[in-house]
């Protein structure tokens, strides 16, 4: 890949216009029949690393040894993630869209034998409905995917995102051709602000506005003007610019294009987390092959607009999602953050005007242009158009990726498509925005999914990491676990958040040993609010919002700690002890043997007990029992 | 001319001052720690927070670092700004106990304890940033920065070593607002490759 133009030399596959585009269109998809049946195995990180690799070696060498005739042997295609990440690895077969499930590479010989020559679906790999253990069969039939809109993911899964023909066929870069054959710049701008989308990284600001104030930059200041992907989702729990970087990057690339034609920008960037190897390596080949056909690089489809990307590594700073300290980390330096009283719009990236938008953000800008903007606002609700990717992760049953119109109820998300808490109780709490972010209580569970009324019952939208909570977890610990990671990912110019953090942290370390008082939590709070005001950047100053909300909603739980010591989750070490129930304990001594510091004692077949002095509530006991006998007090 | 009011006090400023600027300028108080004539201001140390307000609408800026405009209406003693202010020398009092400096900044504002745990009771840097930045925009030589990331950023030289890029000229030393600079320098510059005796020998 030294000189991806050397290829040119020798072939020239440049498209030279749309009708080429086109036509490439319709003579990849009269090579392929849409009625043969592909195997499609899911490649996502999360099932990669759940084995699928394995699952798409067996298969292969079971298809080899089928001895299938070479005109109706099913294809393999390896995808990105299918978002049904708690049941992969997962396997498709396409095009009935029969959906297998924990697939295990010794079951590959048998998908072949029995589904591929024989036609029989293989009922124990099938989806089965958790109410009433009815067998699903394909994936338009399970609720996890029908309640979804799957706009912004619609590729991901069906494509192979290291084929450009895939994407192709799939009628990428349509969107491209027609800004670059029949729309002006300024007409693409106003596109995109009629069409509504707001910024999808977490604070919600409207795209069109921004490009609108850069052309104005523009205008003003001239050349050069950039445009920025900002790949550096660092929100824990949080997977969706992964997926779309893995599994479908030709749509943030296409974005990425139709966005530089709009500004004038000739030169781009993607800042990519260096701990996403898969999505660098994705992105790496689809811009090659952009280039190879001439969407991407000099004279694209010969319209005259020329832009090319580069991708910048980060190297493992949360902070360097922070607009301003992306652009340091660009420009060579450490990751700080500026103050933003002039807007990056004007002064961006080495001072010049500068668009930077989040990944999910530049995927959206394909279809609002080739759909245009009245289809896209027809979605959604007014004020949040269009549809939001999350990830559901934490005590839910179907943790997965998941896309909706904006403005649906919490409740939907994590019910009817999560599936619920595991044991069916109702969730305790909804975390959005990760770190800047608040918990949305179980009361409120009606609230709509949209950037206001998230905002508006003290959290945010945030980049997307949904994380559900029960009543085994602690709101405090969770308040000291957000702040830990901020502590730790702090960049230390500011006092507020450098030091601020870590004296908020401490108070909450206090609360989870049942030290300190009911006047430490008024402290918390207003110390929270000079974090909050005094802070240089975003990091610091929404670093308070996950403590604020949790004492917000749950304020008794925050008392029972000082006033009570007692931790009503069970999950303070310091305030919880683990008993033994008499009635259930077998005295089978599994217990004991395993206990790492000796604490239990009790002969064989006689009641055990645990020495409370001596338990240091690793939980391995409660592990261990077979009978469920011992609990947290 | 630019003018603005600063707790509803008319006042002028030139094209291009700051906030905080005018208000010296003016002789009006606001506190800060990490800022100095010679160098470009940072907005690090947050001291010198102000509220600016429109109605019902307000926003807090550094004024270090907020280039003035015609008709806002800037207020410095504000519950937000004074809240600001209480804790940041609180927690300053901690993080820094060995700094007088500090100790009677944070007095004239009120703060005359913490509450806070005090974990290097030898503490003085509040790593402002002045000693690096004056090296780098002043002298040229860059000899020192700040360095690491959140709670272990520290001023040091390249890769902690002591380092003859260095010329000892002390202007880190006379900028720093809490008498740390002294002794990170001798850790910066090392021992000397000749005595002075040798020369006058």
């Amino acid at each position: 890949m030294s000189n991806p133009n050397a290829a040119l030399e020798v072939m020239d596959w440049r498209l030279k216009s749309a009708g080429d585009l086109t036509a490439l269109q319709k003579q990849i998809l009269e090579t392929r029949d849409p009625n043969r049946p592909e195997i499609v195995v899911c490649h996502g990180s999360g099932c990669m690393a759940n084995g699928s690799p394995k699952v798409t070696d067996a298969i292969k060498a079971a298809l080899a040894k089928a001895g299938i005739q070479a005109g109706v042997i099913p294809g393999i295609k390896t995808t990105g993630c299918q978002g049904f990440c708690s049941r992969g690895p997962l396997v498709l077969i396409r095009p009935q869209g029969l959906f297998y499930q924990q697939v295990q590479p010794d079951d590959g010989e048998e998908i072949v034998e029995r589904t591929i020559v024989k036609g029989e679906p293989i009922k124990r790999l099938l989806y089965k409905l958790p109410e009433t253990g009815e067998t699903v069969f394909t994936e338009q039939e399970i609720p996890f995917y029908k309640l979804q809109e799957r706009i912004v993911l619609h590729n991901i899964g069906k494509i192979d995102p290291s084929e450009i023909t895939d994407t192709i066929a799939a009628g990428g870069y349509q969107a491209l051709a027609k800004a670059l054959s029949t729309m002006t710049p300024e007409q693409v701008v106003a596109e995109v602000e009629q069409s509504g989308l707001r910024g999808r990284g977490g604070a919600g600001f409207p795209t069109g506005r921004k490009w609108r104030s850069a052309l104005n930059a523009v205008a003003k200041k001239g050349r050069p003007v950039y445009v920025v992907v900002n790949g550096d989702e660092g929100d824990p729990g949080a997977f969706m610019d992964r997926t779309i970087m893995e599994g479908d990057p030709h749509a943030v690339l296409e974005g990425l294009i139709i966005g530089a034609y709009a500004l004038g920008a000739e030169q781009g960037f993607l800042y990519v987390r260096a701990e996403y190897p898969l999505a660098i390596k994705h992105l790496e080949i689809a811009m090659f092959q952009a280039r190879e056909l001439g969407l991407l690089g000099e004279n694209i489809l010969n319209s005259g607009f020329s832009f090319d990307v580069r991708i910048n590594r980060g190297a493992g700073a949360f902070v360097c999602g922070e607009s301003t300290a992306l652009f340091t980390s660009i420009e060579g330096k450490p990751g700080n953050p500026r103050p933003k009283y002039v807007r990056s719009v004007e002064e961006g990236l080495w001072g010049r005007p500068t668009v930077l938008n989040n990944v999910e953000t530049w995927a959206n800008i394909p279809q609002i242009i080739s759909k245009g903007a009245g289809w896209y606002s027809g979605l959604g609700v007014p004020h949040s158009t269009g549809t939001k990717v999350f990830s559901l992760v934490g005590k839910v049953n179907n943790v997965g990726l998941v896309e909706v119109p904006m403005g649906v109820p919490v409740s939907k998300i994590v019910e009817e498509i999560g599936g619920g808490v595991p044991g069916g109780s109702p969730f305790k709490a909804v975390q959005t925005g990760g770190p800047s972010g608040g918990c949305i209580p179980y009361e409120l569970r009606n609230t709509a999914v949209d950037f206001d009324s998230l905002t508006q019952a003290g959290s945010m939208m945030g980049s997307g990491a949904m994380i559900v909570m029960d009543e085994r977890d602690c709101v405090v610990d969770v308040g000291r676990y957000f702040l830990r990671f901020l502590e730790e990912e702090s960049c230390g110019k500011c006092l507020p958040c450098r030091l601020g953090l870590t004296r908020m942290r401490e108070i909450l370390d206090n609360f989870s040993r049942g030290l300190g008082t009911e006047n430490d939590i008024e402290d918390l709070i207003s110390l929270a609010q000079a974090v909050q005001d005094g802070s240089l950047c975003a990091l610091g100053s929404s670093a308070p919002n996950p403590v604020l909300t949790t004492i917000r909603y749950f304020k008794t739980e925050y008392i029972a700690h000082v006033r009570d010591q007692k931790c009503p989750a069970g999950v303070c070490k310091d305030l919880i002890t683990y008993v033994i129930d008499p009635e259930l304990c077998t005295g089978c001594r599994s217990c004991a043997r395993q206990c790492p510091n000796n604490c239990i004692t009790g002969e064989k077949k006689t009641v055990h007990v645990i020495d409370p002095n001596q338990c240091i509530r690793c939980g391995i006991c409660m592990e261990t029992c077979k009978v469920g006998a011992i609990k947290v007090n | 001319m630019i003018e603005f009011n600063i707790n509803d006090r008319k006042v002028r400023a030139g094209q291009g001052w700051t906030i905080l600027e005018t208000a010296r300028h003016y002789g009006l108080d606001i506190p800060a720690l990490c800022y100095h004539e010679s160098v470009a201001p940072s907005g690090a140390c947050r001291l010198c927070m102000v509220e600016l307000r429109e109605g019902s609408w307000s926003r807090l800026v550094a004024s270090c670092i907020y280039p003035v405009q015609q008709g806002i209406n800037v207020y410095t003693e504000t519950e937000r700004v004074q809240n600001i202010r209480r804790w940041i020398f609180e927690m300053l009092l901690a993080a820094c106990p060995a700094s007088q400096e500090i100790k009677e900044l944070a007095a004239r504002y009120g703060v005359v304890s913490t509450r806070f745990p005090i974990h290097d009771p030898d503490q003085t840097c509040m790593v402002c940033g002045l000693c690096s930045r004056v090296c780098e925009e002043v002298v040229g030589l860059s000899a020192i920065s700040t360095v690491d990331r959140g709670v272990h950023k520290k001023v040091s030289s390249p890769f902690l070593r002591p380092t003859d890029i260095c010329v000892a000229c002390g202007c880190c030393v006379s900028v720093c607002p809490t008498g740390a600079m002294q002794a990170i320098f001798d850790s910066v510059r090392g021992e000397p490759v000749m005595q002075l005796t040798q020369l006058t020998a």
